[in-house]
C-alpha cells in the first residue's frame, strides 16, 4: 500500500483546524483515526472520533450540520463511499445537510490489502446524489487548497484522496467546477483526475518526445463536471482519453462518455479498471501498472487513437 | 380541563385525523396510531418546537418515517398544515407524502429509510452540548426498525458522548410488515440490550397517559442518554384492527371508519 493519500488526509486536518479557529461551527467527526494531527490539540472538544461505524460516522455529521455545526469528516473512501452512501444520500444530500467528507484510500490505495479496500467504485455512486460536490485534487497541495474551498461550498462535499505526489509548480487556485488544463496540445486531450494527473504529466512528455502535443487537464471536480471544457477539447483535439484509479464505468471516463454522447463525438479511450475485481496481490504502484494505470498505459492509448 | 385529560383528548383527535387518512387510501395506519398518545404529550406538552428566539428550541425525529401520518396530524394540530389536506396526502399537488419529507412544513428531518435517525439525532444533541444549550433531541424509533444495524451503531456511540439530552423513543407495537416482530426477528430482552449499552431505560404503557407525561418529564440522566420503552398496541383506537397484523398497512371501509369514529368520540 501507500500512504501518500493517508498523509494528505491527514495534513489537510490541519487546514481544518486553521478554519476551526477561525469558524467556531467548524467541528471533526472521524473514525478510529484516534487524535488528529492538527486539529485534535487545538480543538480537543469540537474533535468527535466515533470508532468503526460509518453509517453512524455520517449520520452523526449530519446531525451536526443539521444543528448549525460545519463537520468535516475523516473516513476511509471505500467505507464511507459504500457503507455510508445511504446516509450521505440522505441525510447530507436530501436532508440539505452540509457535510463534508474528506475520504482517503480512494482508488487502489490500499494496494495488497486487497479488493475490500479498494475504492473504485465511489465516484459512480456518489455522482447519482444531487447536489453532493465531488472534489479530487490532483496533489497534496491542492487538497489543502481543495479542503478550503470545500468549507465554502454550499452543500455536502465528497473530498477523494487517493494517493498524491506533489506536481513541481503546480499552485493555480481551486475553482470547484473549473477543468484546469496543465499543458496545452492539440492532438488528444488526456482528462485525468486525482493522482493521475501526475501519470498524464508524465505521458504527455513522452508523448512530446514522440512528437505527438497531448493537453492534459486536471479534473479536480467530479461534480459538478465542467461540461463546457470536456467539449471543447473534444471539439479542439477529436481525441479524449481518460485517466482515473477507478471503474471506467461509471467514473470520469463514464462521465465523459456521457458528455460526448450529448454535445458531439470525439474519439474516446479510458484508462481505470476493467470490470473486474482487483484480486491481484501486488504493492500500489505495481497494481497500478497491472492495471495500465501508467504513463505507459496512457501514452498506449494516445498512440491508439492517433493511429486509428 | 387538566393536563392528562387535555393530552387524551388531544391523541383521539390525532387519531381521528388518521382514520381520516385511512378512509381515503391505503396507508401506514396502524404504527401512526400505537404512538398517538406519545405524540400527544410530545407536540402539545413537553417539547418546545418553536423556532423562536428562545434558547431552547427542542427536536423532533421520527426515525419510523412510514407512521408520518401521525406526525402530520400534529403538525395539523399545531397549524402548519390545512386538516383538510390530510386525506390527500400523497396525491399529486400535496406537500404530504407517504414518509416525511422536505416538502411539508414543520418536518425536521426527512426520513422513511429505516435506521437513520438514532444517529443524525445524536450529531444534534451533541452539537447542542458543544454550545451548552438545554434543548432536547427525540428520536422515536419503531420496534421493527431495531432490527437496523446503524440503529445499534448509534446506540453504542451515543453513551460515549454522554448526551443526557437525547431520548429515544421506543414505540413496542410489536408488528411489522411481515407480522409479529417476536416471529420476524425478536428482540427481547429489549431492555437489557439498551442497558447493556449504557442507557438509560425506563419502560411505561405507551397509552397510559399520565405514565407517559410521568416519564417524559423526569429529569434526564446527568450523563447518559435515556431510551423509553413504550409498550404499545398496533392500530390502537380502531375497533377490529387493533392489535392485528393488518393494521400495519391498511385501508378502512366506510363502516370501520364509523365505528372507529365512534369509539374516538370523533366526527369525520
Amino acid at each position: 500500500m501507500s500512504l501518500g493519500g493517508y498523509r494528505t488526509a491527514l495534513a489537510g486536518m490541519q487546514v481544518v483546524g486553521e478554519l476551526a479557529a477561525a469558524d467556531p461551527r467548524v467541528v471533526l467527526v472521524s473514525q478510529d483515526f484516534g487524535p488528529v494531527r492538527g486539529f485534535t490539540d487545538r480543538f480537543p472538544d469540537r474533535h468527535f472520533d466515533v470508532g468503526i461505524s460509518e453509517e453512524n460516522l455520517i449520520g452523526v455529521a449530519a446531525g451536526l450540520a443539521h444543528a448549525g455545526k460545519l463537520p468535516f469528516v475523516l473516513g476511509m473512501a471505500p467505507f464511507v463511499s459504500m457503507r455510508g452512501f445511504e446516509q450521505i444520500r440522505d441525510d447530507c444530500a436530501y436532508n440539505r445537510n452540509p457535510v463534508k467528507l474528506v475520504a482517503p484510500f480512494a482508488g487502489l490505495e490500499a494496494g495488497a490489502w486487497g479488493a475490500t479496500h479498494h475504492a473504485i467504485e465511489d465516484i459512480a455512486l456518489l455522482r447519482t446524489v444531487p447536489g453532493l460536490t465531488i472534489l479530487s485534487p490532483a496533489d497534496p497541495d491542492e487538497s489543502q487548497r481543495a479542503i478550503r474551498a470545500a468549507a465554502a461550498i454550499d452543500g455536502p462535499v465528497y473530498l477523494r484522496i487517493g494517493a498524491l505526489r506533489p506536481i513541481a509548480g503546480y499552485a493555480a487556485p481551486f475553482i470547484p467546477g473549473e477543468i484546469v488544463t496543465l499543458r496545452d496540445g492539440d492532438d488528444a486531450a488526456i482528462l485525468a483526475t486525482g493522482g493521475c494527473v501526475a501519470t498524464a504529466l508524465a505521458a504527455h512528455d513522452a508523448l512530446r518526445a514522440g512528437g505527438a502535443s497531448a493537453r492534459v487537464l486536471n479534473v479536480h471536480t467530479l461534480k459538478p463536471l465542467d461540461r463546457a471544457a470536456v467539449a471543447r477539447a473534444a471539439r479542439e483535439t477529436g481525441r479524449l482519453v481518460t485517466v482515473e484509479e477507478h471503474f471506467i464505468d461509471g467514473g470520469l471516463g463514464g462521465a465523459v462518455a456521457e458528455i460526448l454522447a450529448e454535445t458531439g463525438a470525439a474519439r474516446l479511450r479510458r484508462v481505470g479498471v476493467r470490470d473486474r475485481f482487483c484480486t491481484e496481490v501486488a504493492p500500489y504502484p505495481e497494481l497500478l501498472r497491472l492495471h495500465g494505470i501508467d504513463a505507459e498505459g496512457v501514452v498506449a492509448a494516445v498512440r491508439e487513437l492517433l493511429d486509428d | 380541563m387538566d393536563r392528562i385529560a387535555a393530552l387524551t383528548a388531544r391523541a383521539a383527535r390525532l387519531r381521528a385525523h388518521v382514520v381520516g387518512i385511512a378512509a381515503a387510501q391505503l396507508c401506514h395506519l396502524g404504527g401512526s396510531l400505537s404512538c398517538a398518545d406519545l405524540m400527544a404529550a410530545l407536540f402539545f406538552d413537553v417539547l418546545q418546537l418553536d423556532d423562536t428566539a428562545r434558547r431552547r428550541r427542542d427536536r423532533f425525529l421520527l426515525s419510523k418515517g412510514h407512521a408520518v401520518h401521525i406526525l402530520h396530524a400534529c403538525l395539523a394540530e399545531r397549524g402548519l398544515i390545512d386538516p383538510a389536506e390530510l386525506p390527500r396526502s400523497g396525491q399529486l399537488g400535496s406537500r404530504l407524502g407517504g414518509h416525511p419529507t422536505m416538502r411539508a412544513p414543520g418536518i425536521e428531518l426527512a426520513t422513511g429509510s429505516l435506521g437513520h435517525a438514532l444517529s443524525v439525532g445524536l450529531g444534534i444533541a451533541m452539537a447542542e452540548q458543544l454550545d451548552g444549550s438545554p434543548s432536547r433531541t427525540v428520536v422515536l424509533l419503531g420496534d421493527g426498525e431495531l432490527q437496523e444495524g446503524t440503529v445499534w451503531e448509534a446506540a453504542l456511540c451515543a453513551p460515549r458522548f454522554r448526551v443526557p439530552n437525547l431520548l429515544a423513543i421506543v414505540d413496542y407495537n410489536r408488528f411489522q410488515s411481515a407480522g409479529a416482530v417476536d416471529e420476524v426477528l425478536p428482540l427481547e430482552p429489549l431492555a437489557d440490550k439498551w442497558r447493556a449499552f449504557r442507557w438509560r431505560v425506563r419502560e411505561i404503557d405507551g397509552h397510559d397517559m399520565a405514565a407517559v407525561c410521568a416519564a417524559l418529564d423526569a429529569a434526564p440522566a446527568a450523563d447518559a442518554p435515556t431510551v423509553l420503552i413504550a409498550h404499545t398496541v398496533k392500530g390502537k383506537g380502531v375497533p377490529g384492527v387493533e392489535g392485528t397484523a393488518r393494521a400495519h398497512y391498511t385501508r378502512l371501509s366506510d363502516e370501520e371508519a364509523a365505528r372507529a369514529y365512534a369509539a374516538l368520540g370523533a366526527t369525520p
